[in-house]
């Protein structure tokens, strides 16, 4: 869509653009051209000197048992935290359509964590579930008698940042459900109740299939979510462990980087990373912008 | 409501009180710490009813800081976060405004290529550019100063599209008429188009100024004086302590008074958050 109407000037309109488009250039397009070329380098230790090794760091991080295990380990937080926090909020967006007395007070309850950073997300649940004095600790030793450990353990380090993430990831997409499910037609549901359909039959042949547009975008955004923005949760409790357990992929971009000082893979990592945001922004748009509704 | 079942009414209400009490729960266990000596914490089962060191926990944050961040009181932490965030949210306003309002009113050589280069940064969040950026800002002198923490954030396609979005629906008699007025680009920009986006500039603020308060690794990479850590960063300190134990009724009640101004502004203006949300998603 364009403006039939428009103004003349033949240096204003740069002048307008020119903040935005150089901060872009210096703090965006530069660094990213500069991990794309540093990955193609090996730096010496001293930072001196430097080689041009082609592919060497990418085929280094693909043979690298530990790279190939944030991979999977990435993959299983990434689809856990998408996964919980959006079936939870499609619950309680469901129910919170459903009622009408109380509803606004429903949803102040529910929206407020949007606002909480994830680095104390972490930390609140880092608190609910220290071992040694976490109230989710103490109930799951005490009821069950299940022993909770994160610090030793690194199936329950993970478990406790993808709760943590999804935590404060359900806000969000209980707004973007109920905005969806608000816009679902009354009329539909009413004639499939006339004919006899139970309330789960209509949510799974109506409200759910036509839900489906809030739903494919909320994917998108969630496992954008889950792969970029958790580095915070990772970073201010488990710092990656115990022994590399929770570390994704973004915070092992950072510990190889700032940590372990080896630039070059630190870049081949950025570069697979920004494959991975290219392509996930490219579903987004292609394949679901068109078909959102609000 | 199409059908009366009552049993279905009793699991709607208990499904969302469970919501409730799930997203709740964590912050009534820190604000419930945040109010014990430290003494209490040490041990299990802790207390889950406030005690009376509240003010005294929050009068020592404030004024003295925990030892565990070297002394800095959480006055300035909280200082610097509102710098940052409000740093943030104007900035990117301010030069999305001015560049879709180029974007959209002039014709200009490298229009859409100036466009596209502004929707690439979509794909390239900090995270995946870490070093490199660090590198820059180092080089450009920026480590440890506001600026550094504000400039290299500033940049926001999502604002751009969403102001040339919302220029794209203003009616072109508008500008017609300005031109027979003979009001300028700029004055027509200024009359006419800022007063206009008044709501949108709002539901944008709220989304952006949350956005810049819980900023972590960016202020984490460049901040190396203690003077310029911001809450949400400087929490980090308090909980990764190396071999000791967090103070954790000083940590807990950092993480309440870190949340509070975000959450207060989200409760404040839930309609325009609502509406900010929803519209810079587009």
């Amino acid at each position: 869509m364009e403006k039939r109407v428009f103004f003349r000037n033949w240096w204003l309109p740069y002048l307008l653009v020119a903040p935005q488009v150089v901060i872009t250039l210096v703090f965006f397009i530069w660094p990213a051209y500069q991990a794309l070329e540093m990955s193609f380098f090996i730096e010496d230790a001293f930072g001196f000197s430097r080689n041009f090794v082609g592919f060497e760091n990418f085929t280094r991080l693909f043979s690298d048992p530990g790279y190939l295990r944030s991979f999977w380990t990435t993959l299983v937080f990434g689809l856990t935290v998408t996964f919980l926090s959006m079936s939870m909020a499609l619950a309680l967006a469901v129910a919170a359509n459903r009622v009408v007395r109380s509803a606004t007070t429903y949803r102040t309850f529910l929206i407020w964590p949007y606002a909480v950073a994830p680095a104390l997300a972490g930390v609140l649940w880092f608190f609910m579930m220290n071992p040694s004095l976490g109230i989710v600790a103490y109930m799951l030793e005490s009821i069950w008698g299940y022993d909770w450990n994160h610090y030793i353990n690194g199936n329950q380090a993970l478990m406790m940042v993808i709760i943590a993430a999804a935590w404060k990831q359900i806000s969000y997409n209980f707004l973007f459900f109920l905005a969806g499910l608000q816009s679902i037609p009354k009329s539909m549901i009413e004639a499939a109740a006339i004919d006899g359909a139970s309330p789960t039959r209509r949510f799974w042949t109506i409200v759910f299939p036509l839900l489906s547009p809030t739903t494919f975008f909320l994917l998108v955004v969630n496992l954008v979510y889950a792969f970029f923005d958790t580095f915070a949760i990772i970073h201010a409790t488990t710092s990656g462990g115990p022994a590399d357990a929770t570390s994704i992929l973004v915070y092992r971009v950072y510990s190889t980087g700032f940590v372990g000082q080896d630039y070059g893979s630190s870049a081949a990592q950025s570069v697979v990373l920004m494959a991975l945001v290219i392509g996930l922004t490219f579903v987004q748009f292609r394949y679901i912008e068109r078909r959102v509704q609000y | 409501m199409v059908e009366n079942r009552p049993w279905l009414g009793v699991l709607t209400h208990a499904t969302l009180i469970l919501g409730v009490a799930f997203l709740c729960f964590p912050v009534w266990m820190a604000l419930v710490a945040s109010t014990h000596p430290g003494e209490a914490l040490s041990r299990s089962p802790i207390p889950l009813w406030f005690g009376d060191q509240g003010w005294e926990n929050y009068a020592q944050l404030l004024t003295e800081g925990s030892p565990a961040v070297g002394g800095v009181d959480l006055s300035t932490m909280l200082l610097n976060s509102f710098i940052m965030a409000i740093g943030i949210t104007v900035g990117k306003i301010a030069i999305s405004l001015i560049s879709a309002f180029a974007i959209v009113y002039f014709r200009f050589p490298f229009r859409m290529l100036f466009f596209w280069l502004i929707f690439i940064t979509l794909m390239l969040p900090v995270e995946v550019r870490i070093l490199p950026t660090y590198d820059v800002v180092a080089s450009l002198g920026m480590l440890n100063s506001y600026s550094g923490l504000i400039i290299p954030l500033i940049a926001s396609a999502t604002a751009t599209f969403l102001f040339r979005q919302f220029f794209l629906t203003i009616p072109d008699e508008l500008v017609e008429a300005a031109r027979i007025d003979r009001a300028g680009p700029i004055r027509f920009f200024w009359d006419i188009l800022l007063p206009l986006s008044k709501t949108n500039i709002a539901a944008l603020f709220i989304i952006l100024f949350i956005y810049g308060w819980n900023q972590y690794l960016w202020p984490f990479l460049i901040t190396t004086d203690q003077d310029l850590y911001t809450i949400v960063m400087g929490i980090q300190r308090m909980v990764n302590v190396g071999e000791g134990l967090p103070i954790w009724h000083l940590t807990m009640g950092t993480a309440i008074l870190a949340m509070v101004p975000p959450v207060l502004v989200v409760l404040a203006m839930q309609r325009l958050f609502v509406k900010g949300l929803v519209e810079s998603e587009k």
